[in-house]
């Protein structure tokens, strides 16, 4: 074979190469994509049509007004409030708290550090299921129950956001703290000024998980709050399904619009955690 | 502008002593290069005067005040460290002006401020920039930068030029000098590199396994040095030391070493025959001499300049730096004489100088 034959056979053998990678990740992307699919288009069907037989991929008629139904069928517009409350305060709270206890377990010297941290870690082998009980005992004694704080503060604090910015903390090179230091910087100036500036893609991380984990989060906000006007949207769409009946479409469209503000996160921190990653390239001006 | 006192400085870490009671002092606007090999403390002194290390044992004056005790922002100290630790989310003009802003000054003073330093080390057009935009010398120049702007007493400078190419080294030396000269502010300079020493301190501090050898000027260490160590890790290509016993023949010292070749010793040597002792001698001041002793190149390299040539004397191996372009050929055998009168002698047991 001469030279450019070989070269087009090369060609040719990666372009089929490509074709069936590609094919394989659309296939997966595909599944992956069903579900939302699915909520999408029952979202938009009449109840009757989403229990019919045979099964049906798209829908027959389109009933956009589901949507709207959804919303003032039941006090949608207050569920969302609350669960914008409560995602947005653990959150808050979360990276605050994480910060300051990751910064002290990566950098501040105690007696007890290291073992502390061991201590906290071994917390996260609890399964969270357990603590339901005594949590909830806790809150009440506190008479926090049906309250904000009580389904916020106890979910507030956590043991994998501390490490996961005590991890990031120590990839920070120590001499742009000793810098800081010289330059009369306190240690909290420094952590406000230079430390999370640069912890970035990992503080957006620590953010998007925590408050999506709290916006979808069912089992605490139904078992605190006990009253309808306090509740979230998991537990607010749950409403939906009385002894009688259920409004699968309501249901459907109500998880839908639940969906946007996740969304609308996730998008605006996958630019902040880019930004950060390139700009830390020139970490230390090395 | 301050001067340095230290006075029996000892550094623990935990029951692992690094720095051994070490005394030193730097004049107002002297320039000190501290110099070792890796791991001599020579940095650990650096950042226990900046204060980023506790002082276990002893005295760090600055000015006439002990600073033991104090914080690094009140030690009126700036530093400029190896990896030059820009903040790189700032701008270079955010990050000379960091240290302004924390002691509060007011935005007319700071922008005055960072021109000035700016103007200083040519700057200006990069103050928008990020670090991660600017090539090695220009980072190295925002350190600098970072550095002036606070107006210190002291320059504390930790190998700052280890991580540029050799070019841009010798270039930086020259500035570093000439900013020395231009702000007469007291400077500490710490180097594993005898060559930055040679040529930018005003002083050496040579220091070895947490203790002080020597301090003077540059050309003292070199042409006296107190010790074996300090006579080769000062010089480049190193001083030669060759091994021997002091003889007496015919009335003059000669050093005899193992093989059984003689060395004329230096006229004016104190030694008493039978002392074991090590015979110094610089390559520069090994001449070529038809009537010299008998010389077997090993290895031949030009520089240019000069030519540097090891060789085998009976069975030492030495080194000799020759003008130009010396008619040597690996093969042959040339002829070489070793300058005595400039020899040094050291006792063999505790290297120091005789």
């Amino acid at each position: 074979m001469t030279t450019k034959a070989k070269a087009k056979a090369n060609e040719r053998r990666t372009l089929a190469l490509d074709i069936l990678n590609h094919g394989a990740l659309t296939l997966v992307a595909l599944l992956f994509l069903f579900p939302f699919f699915w909520m999408l288009t029952n979202a938009v069907r009449s109840n009757a049509e989403v229990l019919a037989i045979p099964v049906r991929i798209l829908p027959n008629v389109y009933e956009w007004g589901n949507f709207a139904q959804a919303w003032t069928q039941l006090p949608f517009g207050r569920f969302f409030l609350n669960s914008v409350i409560v995602s947005v305060s653990v959150t808050v709270i979360t990276v605050f708290v994480s910060s300051l206890s990751g910064y002290a377990f990566a950098r501040l010297k105690f007696p007890g550090r290291d073992q502390l941290l061991m201590a906290y870690l071994a917390t996260l082998m609890v399964p969270g299921i357990m603590l339901i009980i005594p949590l909830y005992l806790i809150v009440n004694a506190m008479g926090m129950v049906n309250t904000f704080q009580g389904v916020i503060l106890p979910v507030a604090f956590g043991t994998f956001g501390s490490f996961l910015l005590r991890q990031f903390f120590l990839s920070i090179p120590l001499e742009l703290e000793e810098a800081a230091r010289i330059d009369g910087a306190s240690r909290l100036r420094i952590l406000v000024s230079i430390i999370i500036p640069l912890s970035m893609p990992a503080i957006g991380l620590l953010s998007l998980f925590t408050f999506i984990a709290q916006w979808n989060n069912f089992l605490w906000p139904l078992i605190v709050m006990t009253g309808q006007d306090n509740a979230t949207l998991p537990v607010g769409l749950t409403l939906f399904q009385t002894q009688q009946r259920t409004e699968w479409n309501f249901i459907m469209a109500g998880a839908a619009l639940s969906m946007i503000p996740g969304i609308i996160l996730a998008i605006v921190l996958q630019k902040l955690i880019y930004n950060s990653i390139s700009l830390n390239a020139g970490m230390g001006g090395r | 502008m301050a001067n340095v006192t230290i006075t029996d400085v000892v550094k623990n870490y935990g029951s692992l002593e690094v720095l051994h009671g070490v005394s030193a002092s730097v004049a107002d606007g002297e320039f000190v290069v501290l110099v070792g090999p890796s791991g001599c403390g020579k940095s650990t002194l650096l950042r226990m005067i900046a204060g980023l290390e506790s002082i276990s044992d002893g005295e760090i004056e600055i000015g006439d005040r002990v600073v033991n005790d104090l914080e690094p922002k009140e030690r009126d100290i700036a530093m400029v460290f190896q990896s030059y630790a820009l903040y790189p989310h700032m701008t270079v003009r955010a990050n000379m002006a960091f240290s302004l802003k924390l002691a509060r000054r007011s935005k007319e003073e700071i922008d005055q401020m960072v021109n000035r330093a700016a103007e200083i080390l040519d700057l200006s057009a990069l103050l928008d920039r990020y670090p991660r935009q600017l090539s090695g010398g220009q980072r190295q120049r925002v350190a600098m930068g970072r550095a002036i702007v606070r107006n210190p007493a002291v320059f504390l400078f930790d190998e700052p030029l280890s991580n540029l190419d050799a070019k841009l080294r010798v270039q930086m030396r020259g500035e570093i000098k000439a900013l020395h000269q231009r702000l007469g502010a007291t400077m500490i300079y710490v180097t594993h590199d005898q060559m930055e020493a040679m040529t930018m301190g005003d002083r050496i501090v040579v220091m070895r396994a947490g203790v002080i050898e020597q301090m003077g000027t540059p050309l003292e260490i070199y042409d006296t040095p107190a010790n074996s160590f300090v006579a080769s890790f000062i010089g480049s290509p190193s001083m030669n030391l060759i091994d021997g016993i002091v003889q007496n023949r015919d009335g003059a010292s000669v050093l005899e070493t193992p093989d059984g070749t003689t060395w004329p010793l230096p006229a004016n040597a104190r030694v008493t025959a039978g002392a074991a002792v090590q015979l110094g001698i610089r390559p520069e001041h090994i001449h070529l001499d038809p009537a010299g002793l008998v010389a077997e190149p090993v290895i031949i390299e030009p520089t240019g300049a000069d030519t540097h040539v090891q060789m085998r004397v009976g069975q030492q191996v030495l080194t000799g730096v020759f003008r130009d372009r010396p008619d040597i050929a690996l093969g042959d055998t040339f002829h070489v004489r070793p300058d005595t009168s400039r020899a040094h002698l050291f006792d063999k047991a505790s290297g120091q100088r005789l």
